[in-house]
């Protein structure tokens, strides 16, 4: 797997902001109940359209948040691209080649953190790393989990079970355990979302320093105006389901390494600001009306 | 400053507070008065003949506990056998049975778990034979195997795998879907998938199984036994024949005790492969 996006990735080269990842004209229906089966029990639904025609070309070492009001599909545009959910329409391209399925060249970190709880931090990470590469060596191994658990911050918890660790701490597992496999793009489902306010503001800045170091990838689904605008180069807004689709795309200037206090003193931070948090109150009060006139 | 005056003026109250507050004390001494009157009720009423004639004192009946329990290995015959050789008897049974059940259960559950399929084609066999008594399987196993022996051992076999088997399919097919997504996303193979993620994520749903199969291959073997010639169940049917109320007294009590030791060990079992899940 990781191999073929290798060789495909060689277009990159020749002028360089080519995309990494295209996502052209994808739809995903879920379709409805039809069969005779069904007819015969009366309890037909008709295809549900969450995501319609969706299209977007995702640069190399850009950090993307997609922010949206809830339920509009965000977390399944992010499974088609994790290649967890199936593509209705439309291709999903990572360097050139189609995504059919899931794949260790893109690395997923989930709201609900995931850890294996009979595992410890270090055979979570060791599971991550061993199965994607089942060659390497117990040391060669040893090696990448310790500087990863170091990354994050959790030397010395190695030994733990998520269960003895706090939720901002184990979300850190998440995270190592995604870019332990080296993958190309990080995909993080609302990473902080089940995390409280000040435990969530520690955990933005350290995938702030964390990004700083490593300059990869990021697709973060996010509600957080704050949290998309602190780490995001670019900001896709995301309107209402069913058939959702992009708004708009803003680009997010503020200079790197970037800190909360000194992105306020940015110009452009308060236009920007106000024009997500307008969208997104929007959308959301659409949701809700159509949700009491259903 | 305030918080530390406050936290340590706590420390002094619960000090002061009298080990009787406790809710382990308490319920302890409930325990023990609660024992010392019915025991009390039964000598009084035994001596009295309140009940039924025949029935022993308590004293009467622990000085033949006591008896027993420091007798425990004597063979004068399948009739007159020591209390201690009885249990043995009937925990080998049990042991074969179980454990038999357990070989063939564990990995049924997880082939019918794994295939959604399967797990619907196969259910109402489950749900059908689950409710069996298991008594009713005697018949047909004495028919099948022409041995008191082996019948028991069958029926042991056919009564305790189904919770096993319930729970083991109902876990597998239950595992949380992100760590099946986090297994695909990183391209791991079915066989890995099965032995490093979906087994040990159903293991405290196996182990629970476990505990209620050896619950109910406990609560089986002495009725089995009854009909069967040895062990517990047959002390105990020995006795009755005897009219040894004392006797059939005491070997209700050593069975209880075993399988209040049985079931302990279970749920020090289901504790440790929970690893902070609560099931």
């Amino acid at each position: 797997m990781r191999s073929a996006s290798v060789n495909s990735s060689s277009p990159t080269d020749q002028s360089s902001p080519l995309p990494q990842l295209s996502i052209r004209n994808v739809s995903k229906v879920f379709p409805g109940k039809r069969g005779l089966f069904n007819k015969l029990s009366g309890k037909t639904s008709r295809d549900f359209v969450a995501i319609e025609d969706i299209s977007l070309e995702i640069e190399p070492n850009t950090f993307v948040s997609i922010i949206g009001p809830s339920g509009c599909g965000k977390s399944t545009l992010l499974n088609m691209i994790a290649g967890l959910s199936s593509i209705s329409e439309g291709d999903i391209l990572l360097n050139g080649a189609p995504i059919t399925g899931p794949g260790p060249d893109r690395g997923m970190v989930f709201q609900s953190y995931a850890l294996m709880p009979w595992m410890t931090v270090e055979e979570n990470l060791r599971f991550a790393v061993e199965t994607v590469d089942p060659t390497l060596s117990t040391k060669g191994a040893n090696r990448i989990i310790k500087e990863y658990i170091q990354l994050v911050g959790l030397t010395g918890a190695e030994r733990k079970h998520p269960h003895e660790l706090s939720g901002g701490m184990r979300q850190r597992v998440g995270i190592a355990r995604a870019l332990a496999i080296n993958p190309q793009i990080l995909l993080m489902d609302e990473p902080f979302g089940a995390l409280d306010a000040l435990t969530r503001g520690f955990l933005q800045d350290e995938v702030e320093r964390i990004w700083e170091q490593q300059r990869k990838t990021v697709i973060m689904i996010t509600h957080s105006i704050d949290e998309a605008l602190l780490l995001s180069d670019r900001i896709v807004m995301m309107t209402r389901g069913p058939a959702a689709r992009v708004d708009e795309v803003l680009e997010v200037p503020f200079p790197r390494p970037r800190n909360r206090e000194t992105i306020e003193q940015h110009p452009a931070y308060h236009a920007l600001k106000a024009e997500m948090e307008s969208h997104l109150f929007r959308e959301t009060r659409a949701v809700e009306e159509a949700r009491m006139s259903r | 400053m305030a918080l530390s005056n406050a936290t340590t003026g706590l420390r002094r109250d619960s000090k002061q507070i009298s080990i009787f507050h406790n809710e382990n004390v308490r319920a302890l001494i409930v325990f023990l008065s609660s024992l010392g009157l019915f025991l009390l009720f039964w000598e009084v009423g035994a001596r009295a003949e309140w009940f039924t004639r025949g029935v022993p004192t308590a004293s009467a009946t622990f000085k033949e506990l006591w008896w027993w329990v420091t007798n425990p290995f004597f063979d004068n015959g399948p009739n007159d056998l020591g209390i201690g050789w009885n249990l043995l008897i009937s925990l080998r049974r049990v042991a074969i049975g179980y454990i038999l059940a357990s070989l063939v259960a564990i990995p049924i559950g997880i082939l019918i778990g794994i295939s959604p399929v399967a797990y619907k084609a196969f259910n109402p066999y489950m749900q059908l034979l689950k409710p069996v008594s298991p008594l009713a399987w005697l018949p047909l196993g004495l028919y099948l195997l022409r041995d008191s022996e082996k019948t028991g051992i069958f029926v042991i076999f056919i009564s305790s795998m189904w919770p096993t088997l319930i729970n083991t399919a109902f876990g597998v097919a239950s595992v949380d879907k992100d760590y099946l997504d986090v297994a695909n996303t990183l391209g791991a193979s079915r066989l890995r998938t099965i032995f490093k993620v979906i087994i040990p994520a159903a293991l405290p749903n196996i182990v629970s199984g476990l505990r209620i199969s050896m619950g109910i291959a406990w609560l089986v073997i002495v009725a089995a036994e009854m009909l069967l010639g040895t062990g517990l169940g047959y002390f105990i049917w020995n006795e009755w024949n005897n009219l040894s109320i004392p006797n059939i007294l005491v070997a209700i009590f050593i069975i209880g005790t075993v399988g209040l030791l049985l079931d302990s060990l279970f749920a020090a079992l289901e504790k440790f492969v929970a690893f902070g899940r609560n099931s």
